[in-house]
């Protein structure tokens, strides 16, 4: 296949950004999107050019590294795929090809189509977890957890965190990557005991880092590589409103005594 | 040479571990406070440990190359994990995973150390549905279990095929709390270049923070090694892209024994090569194996009226189709360990009944499952795995049979470690993957995660203090010492001189030659005449990659061929140990294949009077190693033949 790429290039976090046009022959429609830019980057290399820098690790599709807009959608057209496991013969010879990185004011261009998506780390240090040290834990099977209840939370659990949701949604909002794990961890009777206080302080922290509002587009599901669900969002609202509301009756009821 | 002592304490080995802890030094809470600790890598390994070494309140400082600890390639795991659970009441116990283990990995494995490893695993289930992993449930509300090879028993517990990227946020969100608290401190987008010694003892590392070029110098009281398998050195392997064998390396260079180098892992069902511009190969989870069944066609005539797409495989009648491992190993069947399988498989390719275009597959069938369990029930156990094979190689296992074939996957060998999992620098660890204990010449699955979690949550957090106990007055350390200077100088020269270097190819082209001739002479069989020419090869690498590989970019800034550029530099050396360790050790074993020592049945053929050691190789320079053994002492368990028949 001979194909056109547009691609967003940008020295450093600081420098201008522009879009350069670049031509890649010969690549077999059975490559993976990114073995077509390792060709593009060996013959920048040995042509005395600036490789292009982009994110990607494990090329399974599970690591979440990859991270780019193609033909202005994140992660490209196929539906439920990583960059990664994108094919070329998703695309036709002579194609136009254009590639962005992820645009969110959360998520600051490093290089090129890189960006830094270390926000996500703060909302889990915010409380994405259960707060159980190694050891002094019961027996695995002390607790029974209803299959449906535990494959739901399986579901939810499957983000890999990579962001397209932020991406993808024209608010920016990191809704369904928290809607996510607030419902895995909610859904088990291991993360009950503090889902009043994860989803609050989850949130807030979400608030704090910039990132926008849900509007109830869905554009996250839909792009979403995973295909977690946005009824994670609606129980994220559920939980969060039923831990306001509980937080204010325990406020009523300190101050009256 | 020397004998090495793993220190492992006296007694029964079912009772060294309560022996080992009950004895043990212990550190106050306030000392741990001023007691730093520096983790390399995030995976289950380095997050398990990092999370709990910060829980007991020591000052921990944690790196990944990665832009978050969650992406390290744990994440990738499928299968699941073991622990001697008995849930399924089919007989396990310790010490049958403890038997197994040391079978499966050809009796090249440490007694005391396997032996506390399956003692420990049930603690890790228990501690991992507590953090609310989403493990397979019946419908009852308790665990369930899956096979898994090289064992009778049912003791593999699993999350769908994504069992190790469920562990490893689970590890993640206690890294995190951790993090919150204050407790640990993450630098992400690292690579450790080297290690700092002072006065012989682990002090310290030098980091390149990779968005700015910056050489940056971090000490602390120990430094634990996480830093995962070297599997990249075949350039095509089921590692993630920027794995690499690096940390370890530079704690070799400085003085830490390396161990069964050439012990690698080729895992029997990974997706086939498509073709030259093939940056990597992607695994297909060896759990597939208990309900899919491996053939080529009986008949010669078959596979070439396959490859002209003359047929169908479903076309090809049962009486025509070699169900080989079912006719070679019928005890184990399609369940036989890793190394067997992966054998075989190249032995009926090379014998010409390979599938698929290139002729180098085997068919991996799910007809006969699927008609008896119901595609719903395959779905719900592979579905995840059927849609990434349909996805890379356009066609649904639901209708054709999958082809694979083995690919690099694993390594057994790694920093040499005793008892405690410390190396033979004194206050330098190494755990998880990246040391060489607990699997001997082969691997089981779902043991990778077992060992990661066992080293990382419940081994170290208890040897690391017998260590720092006697630290407690040792000062915080001066990153401006002379020792960081030297240092942090070598690695700035090293950066220096890759980069000036005459300018002919690029990085990637050496990292695929050294690959293929690391898969040609010292992949899943090995001998004396080609091992010699890859040493020759290598050498000749070498002087070449010094002279002329081509990086463009800067040294201060972000710049991944320059990353790629250390990385193969340390591939290249470490290829050449893997090498001299494959001809030193005249037996098969495992992962590790001498075709001038095999069974008549062509079976793998160990020489235990000779070769029951650990081979530790000593670095004497840039082209000098010495060896030097652990006699492996076998009290619980009579070495014997391998038989899986």
């Amino acid at each position: 296949m001979n194909l056109t790429l547009k691609i967003w290039r940008q020295k450093s976090a600081t420098a201008e950004g522009q879009m350069v046009s670049y031509d890649v022959s010969g690549i077999s429609a059975d490559s993976s999107f990114f073995e077509m830019l390792d060709t593009l980057n060996q013959k920048l290399i040995m042509s005395g050019g600036d490789p292009v820098s982009f994110d990607h690790d494990c090329r399974e599709g599970i690591c979440g590294t990859c991270s780019l807009y193609i033909n202005g959608r994140p992660h490209g057209p196929e539906k439920g795929v990583t960059t990664c496991q994108l094919h070329m013969r998703s695309f036709k010879d002579g194609d136009t090809i254009h590639i962005e990185p992820w645009r969110a004011r959360a998520f600051p261009v490093i290089s090129d189509l890189i960006v830094d998506r270390s926000a996500f780390d703060k909302i889990i240090q915010a409380g994405g977890y259960v707060s159980v040290n190694t050891g002094g834990v019961p027996d695995a099977n002390t607790i029974p957890v209803p299959k449906e209840k535990s494959d739901e939370a399986f579901d939810a659990a499957t983000c890999i965190g990579c962001g397209a949701c932020v991406a993808a949604c024209s608010n920016a909002a990191a809704m369904l990557f928290i809607g996510a794990k607030v419902s895995h961890l909610a859904l088990l009777p291991q993360g009950q005991v503090e889902a009043a206080k994860r989803v609050q302080q989850m949130v807030a922290c979400m608030d704090e880092l910039g990132f926008g509002n849900c509007s109830n587009t869905y554009a996250c599901e839909a792009e979403c590589p995973k295909g977690i669900s946005v009824s994670n969002i609606a129980r994220m609202n559920r939980e969060f409103l039923s831990a306001k509301l509980f937080a204010e009756k325990e406020k009523i009821i300190q101050d009256s005594l | 040479m020397t004998r090495l002592n793993a220190r492992a304490p006296e007694g029964p080995v079912a009772e060294k571990w309560t022996a080992y802890k009950a004895g043990c030094k212990l550190v106050n809470p306030n000392n741990k406070r001023k007691l730093d600790i520096i983790v390399v890598g995030t995976g289950l390994a380095g997050a398990s440990a990092a999370a709990s070494l910060g829980q007991l309140g020591y000052n921990v400082k944690v790196f990944c190359y990665q832009d978050t600890p969650r992406r390290a390639h744990s994440i990738a795991a499928q299968g699941g994990i073991n622990a001697a659970k008995n849930y399924q009441n089919d007989g396990d116990s310790a010490y049958r995973l403890f038997y197994d283990t040391i079978k499966g990995g050809d009796y090249r494995a440490r007694e005391a150390n396997v032996y506390r490893l399956a003692e420990v695993s049930n603690q890790i289930i228990d501690l991992c549905v507590a953090q609310g992993v989403p493990f397979a449930r019946e419908y009852g509300g308790l665990l369930t279990n899956r096979s898994f090879g090289g064992a009778q028993v049912s003791r593999t517990f699993y999350a769908r095929g994504q069992t190790g990227q469920q562990l490893l946020l689970g590890a993640y969100g206690a890294l995190s709390r951790q993090i919150a608290a204050g407790n640990v401190t993450l630098y992400n987008r690292r690579d450790v270049l080297d290690m700092v010694l002072v006065d012989g003892k682990a002090r310290g590392i030098i980091a390149r923070n990779l968005v700015t070029g910056e050489i940056e110098r971090h000490a602390a009281h120990a430094v634990v090694l996480a830093n995962g398998g070297y599997g990249n050195v075949f350039f095509l392997s089921t590692n993630a892209m920027g794995s690499n064998v690096t940390p370890a390396w530079s704690a070799y260079k400085k003085g830490a024994m390396f161990a069964n180098p050439s012990f690698t892992q080729i895992h029997p069902t990974c997706i086939p090569v498509h073709g030259d511009a093939q940056s990597k190969l992607t695994l297909m989870s060896e759990s597939l194996r208990n309900d899919g069944r491996i053939w080529v066609p009986a008949k010669l005539k078959d596979v070439e009226r396959l490859r002209n797409k003359e047929v169908k495989p479903s076309d090809i009648p049962e009486s025509d189709r070699d169900y080989y491992l079912e006719r070679r190993y019928p005890a184990f069947g399609n369940l036989v360990p890793r190394d067997v399988a992966s054998r075989a498989a190249k032995e009926r390719c090379d014998a010409g009944f390979g599938v698929g275009t290139t002729g180098v597959a085997v068919y991996l069938d799910f007809a006969d499952a699927i008609k008896r369990k119901g595609h719903d029930t395959i779905d719900s156990l592979y579905g995840n795995l059927f849609q990434m094979y349909q996805q890379i190689v356009a066609e649904s296992p639901y209708e054709t049979p999958m082809m694979i074939y083995p690919a690099v996957h694993y390594t057994m060998g790694g920093l040499w470690v005793d008892y405690e999992l410390m190396t033979t620098i004194p206050g330098l660890y190494a755990i998880g993957e990246c040391n060489f204990s607990d699997h001997g010449a082969n691997r089981l699955g779902a043991s990778a995660l077992m060992q990661g979690l066992a080293d990382g949550y419940f081994v170290l957090p208890y040897t690391i203090g017998n260590y720092l106990a006697a630290e407690i007055h040792t000062p915080r350390f001066d990153p401006a010492s002379s020792e960081f200077n030297t240092a942090a100088q070598a690695v700035t020269d090293r950066l220096k001189s890759i980069k000036n270097t005459g300018a002919k190819e690029s990085v990637d082209h050496f990292h695929r030659r050294l690959g293929k001739i690391m898969w040609e002479y010292c992949g899943m069989a090995r001998n004396e005449a080609g091992l010699n020419e890859a040493l020759y090869l290598i050498a000749e690498l070498r002087g070449e990659y010094a002279r002329g590989v081509k990086i463009p970019g800067g040294v201060n800034e972000y710049n991944p061929e320059l990353e790629k550029a250390c990385r193969v530099a340390d591939f290249i050396d470490l290829g050449e140990l893997m090498v001299r360790d494959a001809l030193q050790r005249s037996e098969s074993c495992g992962g590790h294949f001498r075709e001038e020592y095999q069974t008549s049945e062509g079976e793998a053929l160990r020489n235990d009077d000779e070769f029951a050691f650990v081979g530790a190789w000593e670095y004497k320079g840039r082209d000098a190693a010495q060896l030097h053994r652990e006699e492996l002492q076998f009290k619980e368990i009579k070495l014997s033949q391998r038989s899986y028949k």
